[in-house]
Order: C-alpha cells, then sequence, then structure tokens
C-alpha cells in the first residue's frame, strides 16, 4: 500500500485554504519548546529557517559553506514566476498552475502545484519588504520579463543574478534570526546521517569540516533543504560541491526517492571546451527572449565552419536554419527547457553542429542589437555577456554565443506528501531536494519559486500538524540510535581513509559522469541503460577496492569529503538507470528513444505511467522496490504538449 | 574556434603556493611545478590539475574553498601574484582564465591575509566576521507574511538600480584583502547603502548602521583611510560612493542617536 500523499479533499482552489484550517496548531507558549533542524541554507532552507524561527521555533540550521549566503541559489540567473497579473496580459494563478502542470509533462500533482501558483503571489510581496531589488519600470512599479514555457510575462527578476538577490533576502531573514538566539548557526558542518528514533526522524551527524569532528543534533523534526543531485553528472551548472548526500543518507534510512531519472538538460550553457573542465556554465534561459537559436541550414557549411574555412559572418541569412523558430512557431525560441535541449542535439547529431567540437549551436543576439542597440542589450544581459566573455575568450556583441545543453536540475528527489514530509515521520524535504511540483520537466524561473514557497509559506503551516501530535518533551541525544548512527558514519569515514588504492576521488566521478551523460543524458534506450547500470556497480565496486586519500579525517581534507559524496553518487547513479529503465515512455526530459513520435518529440504513455515511481531502499547490492503513487487529473486534460 | 586564440599553446608553470597545517601552524610558501596547462582552463581547473598530481602522489592536495565556479557564491579568495583574484579587473579567482598567463611564469599564490579572516588550511580563510556583521543588523525587520503587496511601494528606477547595485556585493573578502588597513567598509557600505536606498530600509536606517559598524571594529578589522583599492580590486565593481554614503549614514545616525552607547 503506498504512504498516504494527504492530498486534501475538495475543489482545487480550495484544498490549501481547508488544508490550512484543519492541521494542527502548536499554541505560541508550546512552540519554544520545540527544536527543528534545517538541513541547507540555500532558497529553501534559509526560508524556512527564519521563518520557523520568527515563529517561536528553536532552529538549528546547518550549512557545508563557510555562509549560508553562499548556497547554490545564489547563482540562479533569470528570475523568479509569480501569478501577479501585474502585466494585464491574462496570468492568473490557474494559468501559472496549467502552465507548469503542462510544462512537467503532466507527471506533477495537481494539488501541489495549484498551491505552488497561489503562493506564488505572497513570495513577490515578501521579497520585496526584505529589501531585494527587483528591475523595475520608469514608473517605479516592478517589471518583469517571460521565460520558456509561458506566452505571459510573469517573470521578476534582479538583471541576471535574480538567485543572488533572492537568496540574500533570506540570508538577512535568517541572519535576524541567529542574532535573536532564535536560530543557532552551524557552519562547515556537512550532514552525514539522520537518526530514527522509534521510526522517527529525531537528529543528524554531522561532521565539522575543519577539525574533522563528528557529532549528533536532537529535535523533535529534521527538514532536508540540501538541492539537487545534477552532479551525478560530474559536468553539470551545478557548483561544486552540490551533492546528494544528505538526501541519500535519508534514503537509506527509510525516505522513499521519487523520480530519481527526472533530470533537466538546460539547452543554453556554455559548451565543454575541454577534459580538464571541471564544470558548466548556465546562460540564461532569459537570453531567449531576444537571442535567436541557429545553425547552419546544411552539413556542408557547417563543417567549413568547424574546419575555419569560412566565418559566421559568411553565412547568409536563407543559409541559416532557425530551428525552434521554424518547428515551433507559436513559442519559437522560448520553447520549454527539455524541447530546445532536444533539438539541440537533433541538429548536432545531424552534423550540423558548430564549435570545434560540433557539439553546440549559436545563440545570436545580431538581430536584437540592430534593433536596440548595444546599450539596450547590455543594461538587460550585462553580467551575463560578460561572463561568456571571461570562460571563451569571444566576444558575444560581434559574434554568436555558442551554446550546448548541459545538466542543471533535478526534478526527481526525496518523495514527499502534501505536508512536505516523506515517508519518515518527522522528516520533511523542501525546494529542490523533493520531487513534488514540476514532473518530468521543470518551467524556467520555477526553481526560485518553490524553494521560496516551500520554505516561506508551506513548511510552517505543515510542520506544525506534526509536532501538535508530537510532546514538547526535550529531546536529547541520549538513545542508542544517535550512538549507533555515529558508529555507522565513523565507520565509514575511516574505510574511506584506509582503502590507500590509486585513483583519486575526481577521477571515479568524472567516470560516472561519463556513463551517466552517455546513458542516461538526454536521450535513453533500454539497451543503453542495462549496459550502464553494469558499468556503474563495477566501478562502485573499483571505488570501495582503489580509491587514493591523503591526509587524515581528523582535520580540514576536501579530498574526503569528496570521496563521501561520490560513493552516495555512485548508488544514486545505479537508482536513477533503473528509474529510467522502468519508465517506459518519454515525458519531459526522460526521453526514451524507442518511444517518440514521428516528428521526434516525447510520446508518453499515460495509461501505464501516470505515477509517481517511488523507490524504496532494502540493502546495499539489493534491488530497491517500486512503488507506484497514481496521479489524478481532475482539471487538466492530458494531451499531447504542443509548443508548435 | 573554442578559445580566444587557436594557437596558444599548453603552458608549463611555476607555483609558490601558501601551505599552512591548520589555524595554529606557521605557514611556508612551497614551490609546485605543473605541467601541459590549456589557456582555456580557468585559474581553479590549473588547481584542480595540480591538486590530482598531489593526491596520486600520495601528498595532501592544496586546500582552497570555492563553490560556483561562476562567480557568483563569493567563496573562492585567491590572492594571486599579489592582487586579490588575480591580474585580471572585475573578475573573482574562479573566472580569471590561464589564457592570462604565458608559459614559464612564475605565480605566487597566498591566502586572504587579514586579522579578521583567520587561515583555516592552506589558501581557505574564516570569513565569518562577515556573517556576524549582517546578524548586527544587515537586515530588514519583517516576519514572514503580512506584507503590503509588492507594487504598493513604488521605487523611482534609478533608486532601484543603484540599490541594485550595492546588493550585488558577494562578500569575497577581496575589499579587506586588498586593503592596507585590512578595512571591511566596502562590505558594510554595500548593504548599509542597499537598505538606507530603499524606502523599505528607512525605520531601522539608524540602528542599522550603528550596529553594523560596531560590530565591523570588534570583529578587528582596520580602519578606513580613503585609498580606495578595495573598489578598484572588488571583483563585482561595488562602488567607493558606497562609504561616502555609509559615512553619512553613520554621521546622521550618530548625531540624532538614541544608541549613544
Amino acid at each position: 500500500m503506498f504512504p498516504d500523499s494527504k492530498i486534501p479533499e475538495g475543489p482545487l482552489a480550495e484544498k490549501w485554504d481547508k488544508h490550512k484550517f484543519n492541521v494542527k496548531l502548536v499554541n505560541p507558549a508550546n512552540k519554544r519548546k520545540y527544536d527543528i533542524i534545517v538541513v541547507g541554507t540555500g532558497l529553501a532552507g534559509a526560508s524556512a529557517a527564519a521563518s520557523l524561527a520568527e515563529l517561536g521555533y528553536n532552529v538549528k540550521a546547518f550549512t557545508y559553506h563557510d555562509s549560508p549566503r553562499r548556497a547554490h541559489s545564489i547563482a540562479a540567473q533569470g528570475g523568479i514566476n509569480a501569478a501577479k497579473n501585474y502585466q494585464n496580459d491574462g496570468d492568473s494563478v490557474y494559468r501559472l498552475f496549467y502552465d507548469t502542470i503542462k510544462g512537467g509533462d503532466y507527471r506533477a500533482r495537481e494539488a501541489n502545484v495549484y498551491r505552488l501558483a497561489q503562493v506564488s503571489v505572497n513570495i513577490i510581496d515578501q521579497c520585496v519588504a526584505q529589501g531585494v531589488p527587483f528591475a523595475r519600470e520608469y514608473g517605479g512599479l516592478l517589471a518583469n520579463r517571460s521565460f520558456g514555457g509561458a506566452q505571459v510575462s510573469r517573470t521578476f527578476y534582479a538583471r541576471g543574478q535574480t538567485g543572488q538577490q533572492l537568496l540574500l533576502g533570506a540570508y538577512s531573514a535568517l541572519s535576524r534570526q541567529v542574532a535573536y538566539g532564535k536560530v543557532k548557526l552551524y557552519t562547515r558542518t556537512e550532514m552525514l546521517d539522520v537518526v530514527i528514533v522509534d521510526g522517527q526522524a529525531r537528529g543528524i551527524i554531522t561532521r565539522n569540516l575543519i577539525t574533522g569532528e563528528i557529532e549528533q543534533h536532537a529535535a523533535h523534526a529534521v527538514v532536508l533543504a540540501t538541492g539537487g543531485y545534477g552532479n551525478v553528472f560530474y559536468l553539470s551548472t551545478n557548483a561544486k560541491y552540490s551533492n546528494a548526500t544528505a538526501a541519500w543518507r535519508a534514503h537509506k534510512k527509510g525516505a522513499y526517492f521519487a523520480n530519481p531519472c527526472f533530470t533537466q538538460i538546460h539547452p543554453t550553457c556554455i559548451p565543454v571546451s575541454g577534459d580538464y573542465q571541471s564544470k558548466l556554465t548556465l546562460m540564461s534561459e532569459s537570453l531567449r527572449n531576444d537571442g535567436r537559436v541557429w545553425v547552419p541550414a546544411s552539413k556542408e557549411t557547417a563543417e567549413r565552419l568547424r574546419k575555419g574555412e569560412i566565418r559566421v559572418s559568411d553565412i547568409r541569412e536563407e543559409d541559416r536554419d532557425y530551428f525552434l523558430e521554424r518547428k515551433y512557431p507559436a513559442f519559437g525560441n522560448l520553447v520549454p527547457r527539455d524541447v530546445a535541449s532536444r533539438n539541440a542535439k537533433m541538429m548536432c547529431d545531424e552534423g550540423r553542429g558548430v564549435g570545434s567540437s560540433g557539439l553546440a549551436v549559436f545563440l545570436d543576439f545580431a538581430d536584437t542589437i540592430k534593433r536596440n542597440g548595444a546599450d539596450w542589450v547590455s543594461q538587460k544581459y550585462g553580467n551575463l555577456f560578460d561572463m561568456y566573455a571571461k570562460i571563451t575568450g569571444e566576444n558575444p556583441y560581434e559574434q554568436p554565443m555558442r551554446i550546448y545543453p548541459a545538466v542543471h536540475y533535478t526534478m526527481g528527489g526525496l518523495w514527499v506528501d502534501y505536508n512536505l514530509q516523506t515517508t519518515v515521520p518527522g522528516l520533511y524535504a523542501t525546494g529542490e531536494c523533493n520531487f513534488s511540483d514540476h514532473g518530468a520537466n521543470r518551467l524556467g524561473a520555477s526553481a526560485l519559486m518553490q524553494g521560496l514557497a516551500d520554505g516561506y509559506f508551506v513548511i510552517p503551516y505543515t510542520i506544525g500538524d506534526y509536532l501538535a501530535q508530537t510532546p514538547p518533551k526535550p529531546v536529547t541525544t541520549e538513545h542508542p540510535a544517535f550512538k549507533q548512527a555515529e558508529a555507522e558514519v565513523r565507520a565509514r569515514v575511516q574505510q574511506l581513509m584506509s582503502i590507500n588504492g590509486t585513483r583519486t576521488p575526481d577521477d571515479f566521478h568524472k567516470a560516472l559522469g561519463h556513463i551517466m551523460w552517455e546513458y542516461c543524458g538526454m536521450a535513453r534506450t533500454a539497451e543503453g541503460l542495462q549496459h550502464a547500470k553494469a558499468e556503474i556497480q563495477k566501478l562502485r565496486r573499483e571505488f570501495w577496492s582503489d580509491l587514493k586519500l591523503a591526509g587524515t579525517e581528523a582535520e580540514m581534507n576536501q579530498a574526503l569529503e569528496k570521496a563521501g559524496r561520490v560513493a552516495d553518487f555512485l548508488e544514486l547513479g545505479e537508482l536513477m538507470v533503473d528509474d529510467a529503465y522502468n519508465r517506459n515512455e518519454s515525458c519531459g526530459g526522460h526521453f526514451r528513444e524507442e518511444y517518440q513520435t514521428p516528428e521526434g518529440e516525447a510520446l508518453r504513455d499515460d495509461e501505464n505511467f501516470t505515477y509517481v515511481a517511488a523507490w524504496e531502499y532494502t540493502g546495499d547490492n539489493r534491488a530497491s522496490v517500486l512503488h507506484k503513487e497514481d496521479l489524478h487529473f481532475e482539471n487538466v486534460k492530458l494531451t499531447q504538449r504542443s509548443y508548435k | 574556434m573554442a578559445g580566444s586564440n587557436p594557437n596558444a599553446k599548453p603552458m608549463n608553470l611555476t607555483l609558490k603556493v601558501w601551505r599552512q597545517k591548520n589555524r595554529n601552524a606557521q605557514g611556508s610558501i612551497v614551490d609546485y611545478q605543473v605541467k601541459d596547462i590549456s589557456p582555456d582552463m580557468s585559474f581553479l581547473e590549473m588547481l584542480d590539475v595540480l591538486n590530482e598530481d598531489l593526491l596520486r602522489q600520495g601528498e595532501e592536495p592544496v586546500a582552497f574553498d570555492h563553490d560556483c565556479r561562476e562567480g557568483i557564491c563569493g567563496s573562492c579568495n585567491l590572492f594571486i601574484n599579489g592582487r586579490a583574484h588575480g591580474p585580471e579587473p572585475g573578475t573573482t579567482t574562479c573566472q580569471l582564465h590561464m589564457r592570462k598567463f604565458n608559459d614559464g611564469d612564475t605565480i605566487t599564490i597566498e591566502p586572504w591575509r587579514a586579522n579578521a579572516f583567520p587561515v583555516n588550511k592552506d589558501l581557505s580563510v574564516d570569513r565569518s566576521a562577515f556573517d556576524r556583521i549582517i546578524q548586527a543588523g544587515g537586515y530588514i525587520s519583517v516576519n514572514t507574511g503580512g506584507t503590503p503587496d509588492a507594487n504598493e511601494i513604488p521605487i523611482p528606477k534609478e533608486i532601484a538600480d543603484r540599490a541594485f547595485e550595492a546588493a550585488t556585493c558577494i562578500a569575497c573578502g577581496a575589499c579587506v584583502a586588498s586593503c592596507k588597513n585590512a578595512s571591511a567598509m566596502l562590505f558594510v557600505s554595500a548593504k548599509v547603502s542597499q537598505l538606507a536606498l530603499l524606502p523599505q530600509g528607512h525605520v531601522e536606517r539608524k540602528s542599522r548602521v550603528e550596529n553594523m559598524v560596531a560590530q565591523m571594529d570588534k570583529e578587528g578589522f582596520g580602519a578606513c583611510t580613503n585609498i580606495g583599492s578595495c573598489a578598484a580590486e572588488c571583483p563585482v565593481g561595488i562602488s567607493l560612493e558606497n562609504i561616502a554614503i555609509l559615512n553619512r549614514e553613520f554621521l546622521a545616525a550618530k548625531a540624532t542617536s538614541n544608541n549613544l552607547a
């Protein structure tokens, strides 16, 4: 029997309000008797920690960074969606809900997505009150722009660094609670396990990254806001430290992992330039508002360009193929990310790619610069253009950018119910760490929205329902479960230190990344996935017999930190492959080559796969058990997504 | 097409790197050779190459802070050839590319040097003093919920843009590292300016600047003597004008202060 997703009864638009009324409350005087651990201080974590502390709970906030402000939310560029309809262009809560469900290729829960759209409007109010300097019009009111998968302008932004400004807003709220003593902040502290007491989450085990000390922390509830697992691919737009360890440890302690194969490949990233490459850099989707995506119309022209026989400017207008505008006239360059990525790959597979590797397409601003001038472009996208120039050594004002898809976001994550609680009572997951709102593909500018929705406006209500049913007695680390979890963490750290082989953590990570990108990336096949599974198992055995580390565990040891994360990626990678193999359909970012329309679009199988795949861990090297949460669409009719 | 200079050849470099076991240990400069460095590599990717070599030989890799490698998280903080974030203006260490160096170069790499930023290990320093300054008042005191509609507070575009410019500080600490006094004035002023410019920030304007400046002094940062190397070396172009705004805010607050502590 699948755990109850706790979706409230009643009409879609009333579910959240009714639920807020029906959940139990903790009275103000009792709130101070409850301790809550929040792991991660990005948008989802900082907003949750601050909001819970404001309510009166005692919060302990953990980050492996030196400051909460370093969390990878800070790198989000383009913007945050909200159904404000400030532009009078027909937006509404229902339209944002509809766009998100459709964008996610009908693999998300209606009730969760509707709630997300509802609270989106509160987020903007909250952020402005905090002093977040969103872009404004000359009249002093807020500006908007449009993003992929939508035909309205509902994206709020702060030049190309919206994530930074929103995170600094949440960080300021968190800092205020630290000053009040309501949040105790643990920096450079990494969670390495969750502690379960009598079936309920009651604490975590951490490692101090400066001293190496292993420590126990107890609380009445634990919130994981630890981000996504895109770095399983090694090369991604994620920050270097971004990892799956907290979520994976929770999974191994009983939390189901949902839709692990749903990964988002972002269409506009700077292409790989060499084997030494350590990460990929995103060029914001907002660039597709004004940039036009194209490749040479013929293979021959593309080849001459790659060889340097001709220059971009030599290619006449009629010899260029603006393939997104051609194939999707209604949405043009603003089709959703999965569609844009897949088409870029198709062009390159046809031999029409550009750049020395042939794995790139052009994003061209020449028309916009001609129409509005370089200054206008600089005002809007200056920092992105500068970043491109620094990385590639090319001037994007003078020649088109080269872009290629890269792993960017993971829609999958810990399974949570409507309250954002995992299958372990007392253990919650918010933001990218959970699977909840984006289905098989996330729309641009919706990650910031979800992280802040969960942290500011959902978890403060829903966690009270659980705590109200938990006696307000002090929690301690005295239970033997703490000692046992700590012993396991120590044993694992010592095991990693004692292998004394020949290969570095990065070496294994790169090898895993190659397997994942090749077989579980933009296009997947049953055969390839089976091959990948065997390869990952082999690599995992090699890891545990041939890993090389140096130094000791009782000091700052960045290679050891890395090794622990890679060890978990090596297990999660296999589950992603299993999930992709199980899902015999194409939907959103999950493209199985066997399942496509004659035009090469994703072909869903609604009859058999309209469900959330939630995987239960059953032991090391044992097959995970699949549980299915059926998705019910009562308001939206399932159709083939069309952006034509 | 890849990279700026198709003729650029791989480089061999000598690195002089600060190694220090922990906060209390004595540190020293150690020389390393790195070979076949591509001009298209980022500076940190070059250090990755060094660290992989070291680890394979069973030596401890060089500890350094980094994360997003996109110039926005503010983690990376290397003092390269005597300059914060190296030779290229307006650039964080992670966005510095090896095409700015030449084959045969010797490159000196040190951590930020400031009493308020103790060394954790090698090139990693403790910048938690910045967090404590923000905790002292770098916020607007609003709880979640109950805020007015976002468009109820019109803000002139010019003001919003200036507030945004100040708000883009990434708290890397280059300003402190570049200042002969190790002053944190540019960092503090950026937050004070952002919130003083915006109408939402006016309510707590006085207490904010007083508390943040008091905490800055408590952390052991030096005084500002208006040299301006902070702004010159700031990777995101935080303007010196912010320090003028901070000084004005501070004087105005002190002149009318209820909090004469």
